[in-house]
C-alpha cells in the first residue's frame, strides 16, 4: 500500500450534473478556437451523475471539458459514475495515442477513487477511441474490471445503453463537413502571429499584392483546404494543397504580369514567379500539416509523406525567395 | 469519400486468432472482419495505424507500428532530434493541435 491507496468516504466523490450552462459553452467556445489552451479542464477523480447505487453504470472519460461535457450531457436523467482520468486536458483519442488515458491511470483511479468498493458490479464502460490506450485484458487481469468499449460517439450512448450494443456504424469514426469546419478557426489561429509578420515584411517588398500572396496561401491552406477535403484528387495531402494551392498562385500571378506593363515581358514573367512557385509550396505545407487534424491517416504514410514532398516545397519556396531577394537588389 | 494512403503497417496472425472479434469493436475503421471464427483484414487501406487493436488483442495477433499521423509533430521531432512523438502536447512539443476527436 503507498499513500494513493486512500479509501475515500462518499463525500470525496464529486457531484456532477447532466446539464450544461452558458459558462460551459462559453468554455467549449474558447477550446475551439485553441484559446487558454491547457486551461480546460475536470479535476481527475471519480464523479456521481444523479443518484447512482452500486449497480449504476460507470463511464470512463478524459479530464478535457470537452470530452467531460459531451459525456454527462448525453446521460440525461441517468444515475450513474463518471471516472475521469487524469489525461492532463487532452480529449480522449488524442490522450489514448499518448498512452495518458490509458492502462496504467486506468488501474490508477479505478484504486485511487476505491471503485471496488463503491460499486458492486465490475463493468467500465469506455469510449471506444480509448482503446488505443487501453488495453482491456489488462485491466481484467489487473483489476478484475471488465472493460467494454461504447460506441466512438456520445450522441449514441443513449441507444447504445438500450440495445447494449454499439451498430457498425457507431464504431466508425468520421470527419464530416461540420468535423471539418470547426477545426478551421484553431488553425487560422495557431497560424496569425506568422500570418501578420510575414504580411508586413511582404508589404514593404512587395506592396498589397504580395500581402494578398502570403494571405490567399494560408486561408487557402488553413481554411479552404479542410473545407474541400474529400473532393480533393490523390491520396497525398502535399499533392492536394500544390494543386488547390495553384489556383490562387496563377490567378495573382497573372495579376502581377498584367501591373506592370510598361516592362518587358521577361521582367514581368520573373515577377509572377514567385507567386506562382511559393503559394502552391505554402498551401501544401499547411496541408500536410493537417494530417494531425484528421481522423484517417496513418503515420507510415505521413513520414513517406515528409520526406517525400518537403524538399519540393523547400526548393520552391526557396527559389521564390532567392527570386524576390534578387528583385530587391536589380530594382 | 477519403483516399487514403495505399500502405501501412498493420499485420495480423491468423494462426494465433482465438476469433473474439475485440479488432472489430475497437477499429474505428472497420478494417476487420470475422470468417469462420477467424478475424481477416477486410479493408487493409483503411488502416490509420492508431494501434488499438493490437493493444486489445488477448492473445498478440496483431502488430501495427502505431502512432498519430500528424506532420507537425513528426517534423518537430526530426527538427529537434527528439523521438518521433505521439500526439496530446506535452508542454514543449510544438505538436498538433489536438483537435481531433
Amino acid at each position: 500500500m503507498n499513500s494513493t491507496d486512500i479509501n475515500p468516504c462518499s463525500c470525496c466523490l464529486k457531484k456532477t450534473y447532466d446539464t450544461l450552462t452558458i459558462r460551459h459553452h462559453w468554455d467549449h467556445f474558447l477550446a475551439r478556437i485553441g484559446i487558454l489552451r491547457s486551461h480546460h479542464r475536470v479535476a481527475p477523480g471519480l464523479y456521481r451523475l444523479g443518484n447512482p447505487t452500486p449497480t449504476s453504470p460507470v463511464f470512463v472519460t478524459a479530464n478535457y471539458t470537452l470530452s467531460f461535457d459531451a459525456l454527462r450531457s448525453h446521460l440525461k436523467g441517468l444515475s450513474a459514475f463518471i471516472l475521469v482520468l487524469d489525461t492532463r486536458g487532452i480529449n480522449v483519442w488524442c490522450a489514448a495515442g499518448k498512452g495518458t488515458f490509458g492502462t496504467r491511470e486506468l488501474l490508477n483511479k479505478i484504486r485511487q477513487t476505491g471503485l471496488s468498493d463503491i460499486v458492486s458490479h465490475r463493468k467500465l464502460i469506455l469510449p471506444q477511441l480509448g482503446a488505443t490506450g487501453v488495453s482491456a485484458h489488462t485491466i481484467k487481469k489487473e483489476s478484475g474490471f471488465k472493460v467494454e468499449y461504447g460506441p466512438v460517439r456520445t450522441a449514441d450512448l443513449p441507444v447504445y445503453l438500450k440495445t447494449g450494443k454499439a451498430s457498425a456504424e457507431m464504431r466508425k469514426v468520421r470527419f464530416t463537413l461540420k468535423d471539418r469546419l470547426m477545426l478551421i478557426p484553431v488553425e487560422l489561429k495557431n497560424n496569425l502571429a506568422l500570418l501578420l509578420i510575414a504580411s508586413l515584411i511582404f508589404y514593404f517588398i512587395g506592396g498589397w499584392l504580395a500581402v494578398a500572396g502570403i494571405i490567399a496561401a494560408a486561408l487557402t491552406g488553413l481554411a479552404l483546404f479542410p473545407l474541400l477535403l474529400p473532393l480533393l484528387p490523390f491520396p497525398n495531402f502535399s499533392v492536394k494543397g500544390f494543386l488547390l494551392g495553384s489556383i490562387p498562385a496563377v490567378g495573382l500571378g497573372i495579376l502581377q504580369f498584367l501591373s506592370k506593363p510598361d516592362l518587358a515581358v521577361g521582367q514581368r514573367i520573373v515577377l509572377s514567379l514567385p507567386y506562382i512557385l511559393g503559394i502552391p509550396a505554402l498551401t501544401a505545407f499547411f496541408a500536410l500539416n493537417f494530417t494531425g487534424s484528421t481522423t484517417f491517416t496513418s503515420p507510415s504514410g505521413v513520414r513517406r509523406e515528409i520526406y517525400r514532398y518537403i524538399p519540393r516545397m523547400a526548393g520552391m519556396a526557396g527559389i521564390s525567395l532567392l527570386l524576390i531577394l534578387l528583385l530587391i537588389f536589380i530594382t | 469519400m477519403y483516399n487514403a494512403y495505399k500502405e501501412n503497417s498493420l499485420r495480423l496472425n491468423q494462426d494465433v486468432c482465438n476469433g473474439c472479434g475485440m479488432c472489430m469493436q475497437v477499429c474505428p475503421h472497420a478494417v476487420f472482419a470475422l470468417e469462420d471464427k477467424r478475424a481477416f483484414i477486410q479493408y487493409p487501406e483503411n488502416c490509420m495505424e492508431c494501434g488499438a487493436c493490437q493493444k486489445n488483442c488477448p492473445v498478440n495477433a496483431i502488430s501495427v507500428e502505431s502512432g498519430v499521423g500528424c506532420a507537425t509533430a513528426m517534423m518537430y521531432a526530426a527538427l529537434t532530434g527528439k523521438k518521433e512523438p505521439v500526439c496530446g502536447c506535452s508542454k514543449s512539443s510544438g505538436c498538433c493541435n489536438n483537435s481531433c476527436g
